[in-house]
């Protein structure tokens, strides 16, 4: 398969995971600019605080769930991201409870 | 916004639908929750990351034959519209879709005729280490791959059962992936009996044998993913083999470090907004007669919704409810004869997808086999040993358990857990009821309120009265 890290046809941009700058191509979901760097997981659990990331990869399971600019409970798997994006780990519900 | 027929889904059978009905004069909008139309099977990288994309051979050739009809249609495309509720009320359908990744506000379709073409999504069975980051789905780890050119790891197991795990095990390959192995819970001896309905699918079964082969995978049958192992990420997974009942047989397992498991069980169709319409369900998926109509006036429905088959059967199906929407609108009724080709390939479709139904079954005794600290709802962090105990509280049947243990109330509302809780419980699945497809902003609803309220017309009677 040609991969887009070969020469795709959209300018590579930026975005941070947890503070550190994550490079990300257009189109790219966030889950799937995680998984390019190598990120699995993205999210502590309510009760258990075990870390979780992509289970079903379309919307249906919502483990997958992600802080981005500040607005928690986004599915990274269908969020696309978006040049400047601030993601952060998501603990718990994601509000300050 | 008002059209003749809101088809809902973009995939195979939506598309299908919406060609063979535009083609015969009837406006038709298509509403799917995706940056663009393909639906799963056909899903397509984002134009951005200028790659070709990880769909079949074959498939490409269709999916350029109805992504070109689409575009020279007059078919209203509406991606990004994530339906959340149809309504029906004097006959007149309306559906409801949040817009965008955003997904804060709704828009509303009215159309003479709804067709249901929602797909469906893959059904795991809980096993110990099955929330674990590096776990997904087999049909997750393919459109990841289709969608953004991601895999999960660098060395995949995939396993389960089912045809989905062939294109997901030589996709993964081809894409570079180490695959450590197929681990499929079928007996191929199986397969002879099954030979005659099959025969259609050997082409396509014998092209992924070849891929097998040619990447070095190895396929272990009639074996099955005991454990997932690993603390923050997955390390490995034990596999084993199974005897003749379908049990595991002690002292054949085995540890294959990797670091993703791709694991698929089957499919079950998608019949939420069916069920909210007030469509009768067929066992798990959407009953329609011949026609693809459901038994809801202005209702049709196609493709997985009714019963997964994959994508052939979708499309034949789209097109026969495409054609019977166009007759039906005009006040005809529609003339059969004339789609007797796709009336075959459906008939076909029916008798393969029965067929490998019976022989992809997951292993017997699978509820039983699940320890008590497993989670089995993954939302709500639910064990196998809470669901037991609820049954030993008198619980005696899912919705109970849900009840006491809140298995099946988290963010997915059941549709992950339901296969698991039934398999512990050993209760069937009840139907789910949900309200809404998906889940919708508060402030979406409170609007629904106002407009519904008849606070302009008439002085409610404490406001009239002086």
């Amino acid at each position: 398969m040609r991969t887009p890290e070969d020469g795709g046809t959209g300018r590579a941009f930026e975005v941070t995971f947890d503070g550190r700058p994550v490079e990300a191509l257009p189109g790219r979901t966030v889950a799937a600019v995680l998984w390019a760097a190598g990120v699995t997981s993205w999210r502590t659990t309510r009760d258990g605080g075990r870390p979780r990331g992509v289970f079903c990869g379309i919307g249906v399971c919502f483990d997958c769930l992600v802080t981005v600019n500040g607005r928690p409970n986004q599915r990274a798997c269908l969020v696309p991201a978006r040049p400047g994006d601030v993601i952060r780990t998501q603990e718990g519900t994601g509000h300050e409870d | 916004m008002r059209t003749d027929l809101a088809v809902i889904g973009a995939g195979p059978a939506g598309i299908a639908a919406a060609l063979a009905a535009a083609r015969r004069g009837i406006r038709v909008a298509l509403a799917d929750a995706a940056p663009g139309p393909g639906g799963q099977y056909f899903r397509q990288p984002a134009p951005g990351l200028g790659a070709e994309g990880a769909v079949p051979r074959n498939a490409r050739r269709t999916w350029t034959r109805l992504r070109d009809a689409l575009a020279a249609s007059t078919v209203d495309v509406r991606p990004e519209h994530h339906v959340w509720c149809v309504e029906r009320e004097s006959g007149r359908l309306t559906v409801h879709a949040l817009l965008g990744p955003e997904q804060r506000a709704s828009v509303e379709l009215r159309a003479d005729a709804v067709l249901l073409a929602t797909g469906g999504y893959e059904t795991v069975l809980p096993f110990p280490g099955w929330t674990l980051p590096g776990v997904v789905t087999a049909g997750g780890a393919q459109a990841m791959l289709k969608g953004g050119l991601v895999t999960p790891g660098h060395t995949v197991v995939v396993a389960g059962t089912g045809p989905l795990l062939l294109p997901v095990a030589t996709g993964l390959a081809a894409a570079g992936v180490r695959v450590a192995a197929l681990v499929e819970s079928t007996d191929p001896a199986r397969l002879p009996r099954h030979a005659r309905a099959l025969a259609g699918k050997l082409p396509e079964a014998a092209g992924y044998a070849a891929r097998l082969l040619r990447h070095r995978v190895p396929v272990l049958t009639r074996h099955t993913v005991v454990r997932a192992h690993g603390e923050e990420r997955l390390t490995g997974v034990t596999v084993a083999a199974l005897d003749a009942r379908g049990r595991v047989r002690p002292g054949t397992e085995r540890l294959l470090p990797c670091d993703a498991l791709a694991v698929g069980h089957g499919m079950l169709p998608h019949t939420d907004l069916a069920e909210t319409l007030g469509c009768r369900l067929d066992g798990h998926a959407v009953a329609v007669d011949a026609e693809q109509r459901t038994d809801v006036p202005g209702v049709w429905a196609a493709g997985e919704a009714t019963g997964v088959g994959g994508a052939a059967l979708a499309l034949a199906e789209g097109h026969i409810a495409g054609r019977s929407i166009a007759a039906r609108l005009r006040g005809t009724a529609p003339d059969t004869d004339t789609w007797a080709p796709a009336a075959r390939a459906r008939a076909r479709g029916r008798t393969a997808a029965a067929a490998l139904h019976a022989l992809h079954s997951p292993p017997a005794h699978w509820g039983e086999d699940v320890p008590d600290d497993t989670v089995i709802c993954r939302c709500e962090e639910v064990t196998a040993g809470a669901v037991r105990e609820a049954l030993t509280l008198g619980a005696g049947d899912t919705r109970t358990v849900k009840l006491l243990t809140r298995a099946g109330m988290g963010w997915c509302q059941g549709r992950v857990c339901a296969p698991g809780v039934a398999a512990v419980t050993g209760c069937p699945p009840a139907p789910a009821r949900r309200p809404f497809a998906r889940p919708v902003p508060l402030g979406v609803l409170a609007a629904q309120h106002d407009r519904t309220t008849p606070h302009d017309d008439h002085p409610r009677p404490e406001e009239g009265s002086p």
